[in-house]
């Protein structure tokens, strides 16, 4: 297995037990305000110490993480569920006039700017996890459906294909029975990078106050609040985003390990 | 090349109609009146249609749209609900902030990544090539946001360098220069990130080709061969991604503007979204992704002019 995708398993892999840890246990309540045990060094009874409201941090990181996982899976998940099968209708009917629409449909979405749209669409329906979701989500649809397109072409030429087609499969079956389970490793790896491209983006929407709402502990909203806090404990304010750079420098790294593991030829699809 | 360029044109205006009938559909979604909220919970019913009629809003939806296209294509951009002030100057006040901060991050991240992406490549596989291909992982895996905070920290709280936010304006071109350093600093570097690894693998990819072997085998040297030929070759796909940046650069200049507190696009269009001036939100988003759209055309203009072979596809 390549070391790239080793190292970065170790962060993303203790991430995804904190989270799944933290739907049954935490340290500390979350959503409980302690004034008098506020702006505690780290120790004690408070691993990480706590937050100027007197929150548990480590407790608070936990949660963080199942939200920026959640919402990052979800919208990698509406991506590929919309994008992969728009993707594999465009190449099975390369040129044609469905072809031609959803590729256009597809430039259109990437001449937006992402964040833009995603602050505008939080902004209409009220900022909220299940919005930055969607928002996020909307954007991973196109490159899936480009991936998806890019590397079934390649396929749709190959003397199988023909095979399938002369022994009487229709497009739809061809495309499930076997282009997809050959771009299958194209499309895991561009899930690990939307998959961190996601973490990013939600923890920009949250930062900004439209991500998942207070008391839902989120990365990007303790960065927001660490902000004021900054001179008196820049603690709060670095460890949400050392959380951050490890998950997602964690997953680039499975990104890469798994590109190479999967097929040596793909080393250049990723820009 | 005139058939392309009328191709691309036409595909240009038609993403620019879609895009504004997607912005105005979003924006037809938000509940709540801007006229009844101007007015507040005491207005009569007559005081809100007369509001609504001077702000535009009594037409159809389809009157509407095409005022709003029609009004944005001879440079009238609505007037701004709560400012009572054209867009249009909104913006081209605002537009003197974003866009210096654009354009010095992205020289930045260009002055930084073009040398280190270069270095990688002629170092391949020894350890100053590791060593840049870290740092950048590292790079992209850094929200900007937080890396603005940290600029914060060492430089203006600690240091005191340089000053925590604010803008002070262009009256004092040193101070205004001196404001948007570290927001600066902060949206180029994930960019310059991306930017140095797009540029050793083409260059990796140039090394590779039969010219170079002849350009050696002519008696250059390596440092030669990289520089004449190897990197002009490599600029193609740079340039793209440098276009494509442009895009991340507008999108992340919302958030550092945020974090800076520099009256800039992207903390307009914040204000309008909370202050439910949809005319502002409408017309600035739309600005941006018009930016967008064009920058794209630009490129691909450019590469049309620069390699013949683009020109069929």
């Amino acid at each position: 297995m390549p070391r790239a995708f080793l190292i970065g398993a170790v962060p993303t892999a203790l991430f995804l037990l904190a989270a799944l840890l933290s739907l049954a246990w935490t340290p500390h309540d979350v959503e409980a305000l302690q004034i008098s045990a506020r702006l505690l060094p780290p120790g004690g009874d408070y691993l990480l110490g706590t937050d100027q409201f007197g929150r548990d941090l480590l407790s608070m990181l936990m949660v963080g993480a199942r939200t920026s996982i959640a919402v990052a899976l979800v919208a990698v998940g509406i991506g590929m569920g919309l994008g992969v099968p728009l993707g594999l209708a465009a190449a099975a009917t390369r040129g044609s006039l469905l072809d031609e629409i959803i590729m256009r449909g597809n430039d259109l979405i990437f001449a937006f700017p992402s964040l833009v749209i995603a602050i505008l669409i939080t902004a209409v329906f009220g900022p909220s996890a299940v919005n930055a979701i969607l928002a996020i989500g909307i954007f991973n649809i196109p490159v899936f459906a480009r991936v998806a397109r890019g590397g079934a072409l390649s396929l749709w030429t190959l003397d199988y294909v023909r095979a399938a087609r002369v022994a009487g499969k229709g497009s739809v079956r061809i495309s499930a029975e076997h282009i997809l389970p050959n771009i299958a490793n194209l499309l895991i790896v561009q899930a690990t990078i939307q998959f961190s491209l996601g973490i990013l983006a939600e923890a920009a929407l949250s930062y900004v106050g439209l991500g998942a709402q207070p008391p839902t502990p989120s990365w990007g909203r303790m960065l927001a609040e660490a902000q004021t806090m900054i001179y008196t404990a820049p603690r709060l304010a670095l460890l949400p985003g050392l959380a951050i750079v490890a998950m997602v420098l964690g997953l680039n790294l499975m990104g890469d390990g798994l590109r190479d593991m999967l097929d040596p030829r793909l080393r250049r699809v990723r820009a | 090349m005139l058939r392309y360029l009328l191709g691309r044109l036409l595909s240009l205006s038609l993403s620019l109609a879609a895009a504004s009938l997607v912005i105005f559909l979003v924006i037809e979604v938000i509940p709540g009146d801007p006229a009844s909220y101007m007015l507040g919970l005491n207005a009569t019913e007559e005081t809100v249609a007369a509001l609504r009629a001077d702000l535009g809003l009594d037409g159809t939806r389809t009157e509407r749209y095409f005022d709003w296209v029609g009004g944005m294509l001879t440079g009238d951009f609505g007037t701004s609900y709560t400012y009572r002030v054209p867009v249009a100057e909104l913006v081209a006040d605002r537009l003197w902030v974003s866009l210096p901060l654009a354009a010095i991050a992205l020289l930045l991240s260009t002055a930084l990544a073009f040398p280190l992406g270069t270095l990688a490549a002629a170092t391949r596989g020894r350890v100053t090539d590791y060593g840049i291909m870290g740092a950048t992982q590292l790079g992209i895996a850094v929200p900007n946001f937080w890396f603005a905070m940290l600029l914060v920290l060492v430089f203006a709280i600690t240091l005191q360098w340089f000053s925590a936010g604010g803008f002070p304006g262009w009256s004092d071109p040193l101070a205004a220069l001196k404001a948007l350093t570290l927001p600066a600093v902060a949206l180029a570097l994930p960019q310059a990130s991306i930017l140095a690894r797009v540029m050793r693998s083409a260059l990796l990819d140039t090394l590779g080709q039969d010219y170079i072997r002849t350009a050696r085998a002519k008696g250059l040297s390596r440092r030669q061969a990289v520089l004449r030929h190897a990197l002009r070759n490599a600029l193609i796909p740079a340039l793209t991604i440098i276009g494509l940046q442009f895009s991340f650069l507008l999108a992340g200049a919302i958030i550092i503007e945020n974090v800076f507190f520099l009256p800039g696009l992207g903390r307009l269009i914040f204000q309008g979204i909370t202050q439910r001036d949809l005319i502002v939100v409408e017309s600035v988003t739309m600005l941006l992704v018009f930016a967008v759209i064009l920058v794209t055309f630009l490129v691909d203009i450019a590469y049309a002019a620069v390699d013949p072979r683009l020109r069929t596809r």
